[in-house]
């Protein structure tokens, strides 16, 4: 099975080969030795400027255009009126305030999960990266099973807990073993709110886990044969050398977790919709249906939204090289 | 077993600290794995034994047996008390307190028997028709298939299109190559999800909207891919290209090869994350795929789920052959896998 596997590769390695030879060959006389560089770089560049830097343009442009026309012949210039629309709040601490309502509850809901997602899962990982990272017996078999569900895709995610968390699930069963009350998870605001921030961690941690593991094998183990022949206290070694040699490794994770839990959707998209109501819609999920999913599109809208959240993360980057320097900085001096 | 678990480098006690760290991996481990096993153990329970509460662990199904007289299959109840305890009986019908049964053996005779003083039998039995199903009710080959063929293409030109990019960037002086990478890089900053709508455009615009090809173009350029090829080949000495070059290698031969050869770890850890990254994609495609008929495993599982809220013995099947592949891919490849995102940072 293997060898036949082995052969096919190889001979579609050959084919390719053969079947780009003779016109790069070509191609390579053509344009000269000197420009030879251009040419390997061509399919890339391309494909880089039709679906990144062309849509970059074309997002300010959809941005600053009306009507749910997806010709841009069709559509009115409206100057910045889709921001104003997404900005028109009496209160930005109260979302029924705003005129785009949802967009302002969608903002809330982000900030919340971001602060405890983020939040939370750093910390487990930190716990974890550090347990794993201690002399145990099958340490690789755990670092697998933390690490598992990141590779499961987020509708598998999202299905595996919608299957314990229904109403007549299995928690819920578990829960009325021990005599307390069922509840009906995903139908109660606060408790789907929990679980998405909840499943949410469950499938990203991992990644983390082994960021973190990787940063905490990279200190010198002189470092802590030194610490043990002063007889250092436990503590004071993870608070004094530990700690501070993670440092850089914890700001790439907590920004990296920063950036990815602004764009969250999949996971949650599948287990809740954004209900109850609009109790767990986030941002992607409001430029999603507002693009896509409902009649009419809004593109313009979408596209302001989206604009909104590159400025957020853009300034999380920022951050991040910031961050990052100043570190550099300091430890050369 | 107790000694090798508590063994430990150079001595042999165990202090609070193993034993909180055990406690933690112990709960761990369960929080992890049991929600995944649960559903791999429910997707084999019939429509019936999954509507039962408080569900029962294993899948067990009630017993039924065909009896001479009756047309239906009857349930069979093991008798626990009463004259005739230790009895296996088939139920005909139930009146208040009490239940008709009848012994498969000698169908003539009908027995009252108290209603306490019985449990339904069980048999220990894989459901595999929750599987069988998918493939003649549902259509599964068609979204596997449309899942594979995604995958398998857009790796493939990922893999081409960052290593001939990488291979120049790295083995050639050219004006402009400091430009190029850094622009690639700073697109790390840009991730598609704030241009969800002109990358819309720009594939309906080209008439790719509702074809796997709106899912592989816009995916196969990835700065990630760049970087991280563009770092490896830096390592491959330029003599070895100088002395193919002697020999009137073309530069299309160098690359190909010289360079991709010794590449080959770094384009096996690109192979497994863009197999990753499309086989799980699931926002991009919801997008763009609109007709059922081209819609991936992902977006099946979720329309699925959303129209038949009711049958989860197909939807759990299902759901554990999508999770199937990228756990076998895990189980013999996790060592590539994690040292492969430990040291680049991607995922």
């Amino acid at each position: 099975m293997s060898g036949i596997v082995r052969r096919a590769a190889a001979s579609l390695y050959a084919f390719t080969f053969n079947l780009f030879e003779r016109p790069m060959l070509a191609a390579q006389r053509a344009v000269g030795m000197r420009r030879v560089a251009w040419l390997f770089l061509l399919p890339n560049l391309v494909a880089f400027a039709l679906f990144t830097f062309l849509p970059i343009g074309l997002n300010f442009v959809y941005a600053l255009t009306g009507s749910d026309a997806i010709l841009l012949a069709d559509r009115p210039f409206v100057g910045t009126a889709n921001f104003a629309s997404l900005l028109d709040c009496a209160s930005y601490l109260d979302p029924n305030s705003c005129r785009r309502d949802i967009f302002w509850r969608a903002v809330h809901n982000t900030g919340w999960f971001v602060l405890l997602q983020v939040g939370f899962m750093v910390a487990l990982a930190l716990v974890t990266a550090l347990i794993l990272n201690r002399d145990i017996p099958l340490r690789g078999f755990f670092r697998g099973v933390f690490f598992y569900p990141v590779l499961l895709s987020p509708v598998v995610v999202a299905l595996i807990w919608k299957w314990v968390l229904q109403r007549y699930g299995v928690l819920n069963a578990g829960l009325e073993e021990i005599g307390a009350e069922p509840v009906n998870w995903l139908v109660r605001a606060d408790w789907a709110f929990f679980w998405v921030v909840f499943v949410s961690i469950w499938a990203h941690m991992g990644f983390y886990v082994l960021i973190l593991l990787a940063g905490l094998q990279a200190i010198p183990a002189h470092v802590y044969e030194a610490a043990e022949m002063d007889g250092t206290s436990k503590w004071r070694v993870f608070s004094r050398i530990t700690m501070p040699l993670l440092m850089p490794t914890m700001v790439v994770v907590l920004v990296l977790s920063l950036i990815r839990a602004v764009q969250a959707f999949d996971e949650i998209y599948v287990l809740t919709g954004g209900g109850p109501g609009s109790a767990t819609m986030l941002v992607l999920q409001y430029i999603y249906e507002t693009g896509f999913a409902s009649q009419p599109r809004l593109f313009g809208l979408a596209a302001a939204a989206s604009i909104l959240m590159a400025v957020v993360l853009f300034v999380l980057t920022l951050g991040q090289l910031w961050l990052t320097r100043s570190r550099a900085e300091g430890d050369s001096r | 077993m107790k000694r090798f678990l508590t063994r430990r480098r150079g001595r042999y006690r165990m202090d609070w600290m193993d034993w909180l760290s055990w406690g933690y991996l112990v709960v761990g481990l369960l929080l992890m794995l049991g929600p995944v096993l649960w559903l791999v153990l429910s997707s084999f329970k019939t429509e019936t034994a999954l509507a039962e509460y408080p569900p029962r662990l294993l899948p067990l199904s009630a017993v039924t047996a065909t009896v001479e007289g009756h047309d239906a299959p009857l349930p069979l109840f093991d008798i626990t008390g009463g004259e005739h305890a230790g009895r296996q009986l088939a139920e005909i019908r139930r009146i208040g307190l009490e239940a008709q049964m009848v012994d498969p053996a000698a169908p003539g005779e009908t027995i009252s028997i108290s209603i306490d003083d019985r449990t339904p039998a069980r048999e220990f039995k894989l459901a595999t028709e929750n599987y069988t199903s998918l493939f003649s009710r549902f259509n599964f080959m068609l979204y596997f298939w449309n899942s594979v063929f995604i995958t398998v293409v857009a790796t493939i030109l990922t893999v081409l299109v960052n290593s001939m990019a990488a291979f120049a960037l790295s083995k050639y002086r050219f004006r402009g190559r400091t430009t190029v990478f850094l622009l690639i890089i700073a697109t790390l900053m840009i991730p598609p999800t704030i241009n969800l709508v002109p990358i819309f455009i720009v594939v309906s615009e080209l008439g790719l909207v509702n074809s796997p090809w709106a899912v592989i173009w816009p995916a196969i350029a990835t700065p990630t891919g760049v970087f991280l090829l563009r770092q490896y080949m830096l390592s491959i000495p330029d003599d070895l290209l100088d002395a193919a070059r002697m020999d009137h290698a073309s530069e299309w031969r160098v690359y190909w090869k010289i360079v991709m050869p010794l590449s080959a770890p770094a384009l096996a850890v690109l192979v497994i994350f863009s197999m990753m990254w499309r086989w799980n994609d699931f926002l991009w495609p919801l997008i763009v795929l609109n007709r059922s008929d081209e819609f991936t495993l992902q977006l099946a599982l979720n329309s699925f789920q959303g129209e038949l809220q009711t049958s989860w013995s197909n939807l759990l099947a299902m759901t554990v052959l999508t999770l199937l592949p990228i756990t076998i891919v895990f189980a013999f490849l996790q060592k590539y896998i994690t040292t492969g995102i430990a040291q680049t940072g991607v995922k």
